[in-house]
């Protein structure tokens, strides 16, 4: 048998009635191992103002580079507790925020390893589907080698690096248009 | 490892483009820059996983959530949740949010001037079955004015937001009703040319879900991207297009 998937529409304006019941921005109870980040940005459309309507969820494996998921067959440890799923609503300034910790290397293409990197879906009135991206973190040697990142035009790569705001602080930001547009993947 | 089998990627005219100016909020919102084409690693393979401890019993039927009944037609909104290869998806989290029946949202940017019904939320969460089922009951939600364009309504619908096996099958959606005729108005509706792909997002009315007495049935079958088949399957089905 062969269908067809079924068409995206947009989430609209009222995405909080559906999603705010599972808003997910502490991924990381005490307990879970890794090294600990908090990582905030903001939205913004093409004329720079917040989108105070977007949903944004992040996907990323546990510190030992091993996803929860049932797909992944790597022989390593999942973690009780860390699901490594996340969910923030942008408020009226356009902002999101997780806490989380920095996830180990996973295989990529022809085995070889990725950087540490989260997983970005984003959704938002005026999207008809979602937007992916990836958020890499800094002062990560493993980026120069890194398979996806290596897919980006060099002088691109900058949006989907977080930047070092302080002690396990992060700032990763989402443009949506214009000059320093954040990097989005046809997935 | 055997590299893992992408998925799909989707079919011509059946997924909507970021960029459609019908719809005028996409015109500040739809990148610009060309996308990166991402290649299926373990990281788009995966997706988080949800059991039974995520979803409550009543978290199905939307007219159970307060004191008093809401207003409205009551109907069952029923379904399967499959992929592109017809394999049925168990365990997937599909959360629902509507309007109520006079067409207004229980949300502080909603000032539609109709009435708020304090017996109707309008969420739901459902976690399919074995055989990839889901089950609402809920009210017909009211079609409502937007300011898109002038004397703009939106057909009723339902938001769908569905979790699947992979985050590249994370998919939201909408449910539209048959008949309606507000739909070929509809930007968002109309947002793709494939008309076949546009008609399945509209359920159909079925009498083996319909309960007598009590509520009308509508069926709506969602589909999830699949992986891509070996080149040995892949070809007759194809060329059987």
């Amino acid at each position: 048998m062969s269908l067809r998937a079924t068409t995206s529409q947009t989430i609209g304006p009222y995405l909080r009635i559906g999603l705010e019941w599972m808003v997910i921005e502490d991924l990381a109870p005490k307990g879970v191992t890794g090294e600990r980040v908090r990582l905030e940005g903001r939205v913004v459309d093409g004329d720079g103002k917040p989108v105070n309507d977007a949903a944004i969820e992040i996907w990323q494996a546990n510190s030992q580079g091993k996803y929860a998921s049932g797909e992944d067959k790597q022989e390593k440890p999942v973690e009780a507790g860390f699901r490594g799923y996340g969910r923030s609503l942008t408020d009226e300034g356009g902002h999101f925020r997780f806490r989380t910790i920095k996830p180990g290397r996973v295989p990529g293409p022809q085995g070889r390893l990725q950087a540490p990197h989260l997983v970005v879906t984003i959704f938002m009135r005026g999207l008809l589907k979602q937007l992916v991206t990836r958020v890499y973190f800094p002062d990560e040697p493993a980026n120069a080698e890194d398979p996806v990142l290596g897919l980006v035009p060099p002088e691109r790569r900058a949006t989907l690096i977080a930047k070092k705001k302080g002690e396990g602080a992060l700032e990763w930001n989402v443009v949506l248009q214009g000059s320093n547009e954040t990097v989005f993947f046809d997935f | 490892m055997n590299e893992p089998a992408p998925y799909r990627r989707p079919y011509p005219s059946t997924q909507p483009e970021y960029l459609f100016p019908k719809y005028a909020s996409t015109v500040k919102r739809a990148p610009k820059e060309p996308l990166v084409v991402l290649p299926h690693t373990l990281s788009e393979l995966t997706a988080p996983v949800f059991g039974y401890g995520d979803v409550k019993e009543t978290d199905h039927d939307l007219t159970r959530q307060h004191q008093g009944e809401p207003l409205g037609e009551r109907i069952v909104v029923s379904g399967r949740v499959l992929d592109e290869n017809g394999k049925p998806l168990p365990g997937v989290l599909v959360e629902i949010w509507q309007a109520n029946a006079a067409g207004r949202y229980n949300h502080r940017v909603d000032q539609h001037d109709a009435p708020l019904d304090p017996n109707f939320a309008g969420a739901g969460r459902f976690l399919t079955d074995a055989a990839g089922t889901y089950r609402f009951m809920t009210i017909r939600p009211g079609e409502y004015p937007w300011r898109n364009h002038y004397n703009a309504w939106r057909p009723a619908h339902i938001h769908f937001s569905l979790f699947g096996p992979a985050i590249v099958t994370r998919l939201i959606t909408q449910m539209y009703f048959p008949g309606d005729p507000l739909l070929d108005y509809d930007p968002m509706f109309t947002c793709v040319s494939d008309e076949k792909a546009r008609n399945r997002l509209i359920s159909t009315f079925d009498w083996e879900t319909t309960m007598p007495e009590y509520a009308l049935g509508y069926r709506f079958d969602i589909v999830l991207r699949g992986r891509e088949q070996t080149p040995m399957e892949k070809r007759p089905m194809e060329t059987r297009r």
